[in-house]
């Protein structure tokens, strides 16, 4: 689903947040992404959501090479990923249902039919009584939901999410992880970036640490989880990983 | 089709809520856009009755044959009736020797100077007022005839204030013209400026909808909306500023007419006219608000 190749990203200014990074995830494949901060977790979800563009290397999404998506094709491009994000990124000024029905509303579907498809992924995290209000109204938890809600409603096949509870306390860290497990076992890939270790490891998924850019070896790991087993980081050759 | 149609519906309402929740100022934006439109019209208008009014002028006015001093009153007055049945003369009015000095003695002051005059200084006049149906050139044809008759001295004519009267407001039209030109560019200005702002207020709106796919167009299409009610309502509002014009001015018209004894009926904005003063708000407005969003939302871009 996402292969990465010898993808080096440098700022202007020559700051280095991925410096040659391969790694692939694999279709229905549920992974983390852990890391300190700068170690280029963000940059990595930026450069698949089209947000930046990698300065060498390339970066293959679904088939597709991302390098030849051009710029009039991004929007369309992105509509094919849900994306979730820490500070969830709501609307607020309008409903929760708006919200969850924009990405819908953009494709192109019809309100009436948007209302349709909006109903179910609002009953999936929990949330249809909800529907009226302004997320402003709603707390930090079902904010987030909402937002997972918005990212999954007009059914993509990868979702990516950038510390999706990094705000939230460890109860609705458990829930929010339990949603996203349960969209795994529909099918969705699922890319998260987040530093809950003990949450991940709980879960079981497969991990990939960056450090400086690149993948993490196993004794470099400041926290130790070098031999939980749970994890695997992969070659910076890009290849496979294998479980 | 219709799902193109319903969406732009369901955008061009939602824009029009949002400025119903800023009443204050898009009131504001409203009527600096509606006065800016009201000038240009009614001083078009102005214009217009102006020349309706003055169109007349050309064809009916009088002018006076001096005749010879030589002529006598009864001489002078058979040709008045000559005259007359000219077919391209409506009427002839005889102003005799003596009612003209006591006329001059009575408007001019100079009562005690004229009466040391042994004899009257002043020939008859003949006041001819050419017939409706003729031309500018057909009354230079009479009045060249009538200046060649043997009695006449000189002929008098007073149409040339009237022609520099039209001249000047063909100028004025021309004025306007250019002026309202001036005018519609700082009503693209004023929305461009105003979408500008809306845009940048907007901003983490534009950039999270762009950032779940949203195109250009998709975030465009509500502030072309903006621009296209502002437009509209500022067109409307332009017409009915015009329209209490008319109606303020209503009552000093009929009375201005009354001492003319004349029928001036002030002419107001066609149907076809009203319409395409809203038409030019519309125009602007979107001019406008495209000017501002393509330029400043391809800029925005997802952090």
């Amino acid at each position: 689903m996402i292969q990465l190749e010898e993808v080096t990203k440098r700022f202007p200014g020559g700051q280095e947040a991925l410096a040659g990074l391969s790694l692939s995830v694999d279709k229905g494949e549920m992974v983390f992404v852990t890391g300190h901060s700068g170690a280029g977790k963000s940059t990595l979800l930026r450069l698949i959501a089209l947000i930046e563009r990698p300065t060498s290397g390339q970066v293959i999404v679904d088939g597709q090479n991302t390098s030849r998506v051009k710029r009039r094709k991004i929007p369309a491009y992105r509509r094919q990923i849900g994306m979730v994000f820490q500070d969830h990124k709501l609307l607020y000024d309008r409903t929760v249902f708006d919200n969850v029905a924009l990405p819908l509303v953009i494709a192109g579907m019809s309100y009436r039919e948007a209302g349709r498809r909006v109903r179910p992924a609002l009953e999936h995290v929990d949330l249809l009584h909800k529907e009226k209000q302004n997320p402003a109204t709603l707390s930090a938890g079902e904010q987030q939901r909402v937002g997972i809600a918005r990212a999954v409603v007009s059914r993509p096949k990868l979702l990516i999410a950038d510390e999706p509870t990094g705000n939230l306390d460890p109860d609705l860290s458990i829930e929010v992880m339990r949603m996203f497990r349960r969209f795994n076992e529909v099918g969705v890939t699922l890319l998260i970036a987040s530093h809950d270790i003990a949450l991940i490891d709980k879960l079981g998924c497969r991990r990939i640490e960056l450090d400086a850019g690149r993948i993490a070896t196993p004794n470099t790991d400041p926290d130790g989880w070098d031999d939980e087993g749970d994890w695997v980081t992969v070659a910076q050759s890009g290849e496979d990983p294998e479980l | 089709m219709t799902g193109w149609l319903s969406r732009h519906a369901a955008t061009a309402v939602g824009s029009l809520g949002r400025l119903v929740r800023q009443p204050f100022s898009s009131l504001m934006i409203i009527l600096v856009i509606a006065v800016t439109l009201a000038i240009p019209a009614s001083l078009s208008l102005v214009v217009r009755n102006a020349q309706s009014v003055s169109a007349g002028w050309d064809n009916a006015l009088d002018f006076s044959v001096y005749l010879q001093r030589s002529v006598s009153e009864a001489d002078a007055r058979s040709l008045a009736s000559l005259i007359e049945q000219r077919a391209d003369v409506e009427s002839v009015q005889l102003v005799t020797a003596a009612e003209a000095l006591a006329e001059f003695r009575e408007q001019s002051g100079f009562g005690e100077a004229l009466d040391q005059l042994s004899e009257n200084p002043l020939p008859h006049t003949l006041v001819v007022r050419p017939g409706s149906a003729n031309t500018s050139q057909s009354i230079v044809l009479l009045q060249e005839e009538l200046d060649n008759l043997p009695e006449a001295e000189a002929v008098q004519v007073d149409t040339e204030w009237v022609q520099r009267f039209h001249a000047i407001l063909d100028i004025l039209r021309q004025a306007i013209v250019i002026g309202a030109a001036l005018l519609g560019v700082a009503i693209v200005v004023i929305i461009g400026n105003t979408i500008r702002l809306d845009i940048q207020n907007r901003r983490e709106e534009i950039e999270v909808t762009k950032l779940i796919g949203a195109s250009n167009a998709f975030v465009r299409r509500p502030f072309l909306w903006s621009g296209f009610w502002f437009g509209l309502l500022g067109g409307a509002l332009a017409v009915g500023l015009v329209f209490y014009g008319l109606f303020l001015l209503e009552q000093p018209v009929a009375r201005l007419a009354g001492l003319y004894r004349s029928g001036i009926v002030v002419m107001s904005l066609t149907a076809r006219e009203a319409l395409a003063v809203i038409g030019i708000g519309v125009a602007l407005g979107l001019a406008g608000s495209w000017l501002a969003a393509a330029r400043h939302m391809r800029r925005i871009e997802p952090r």
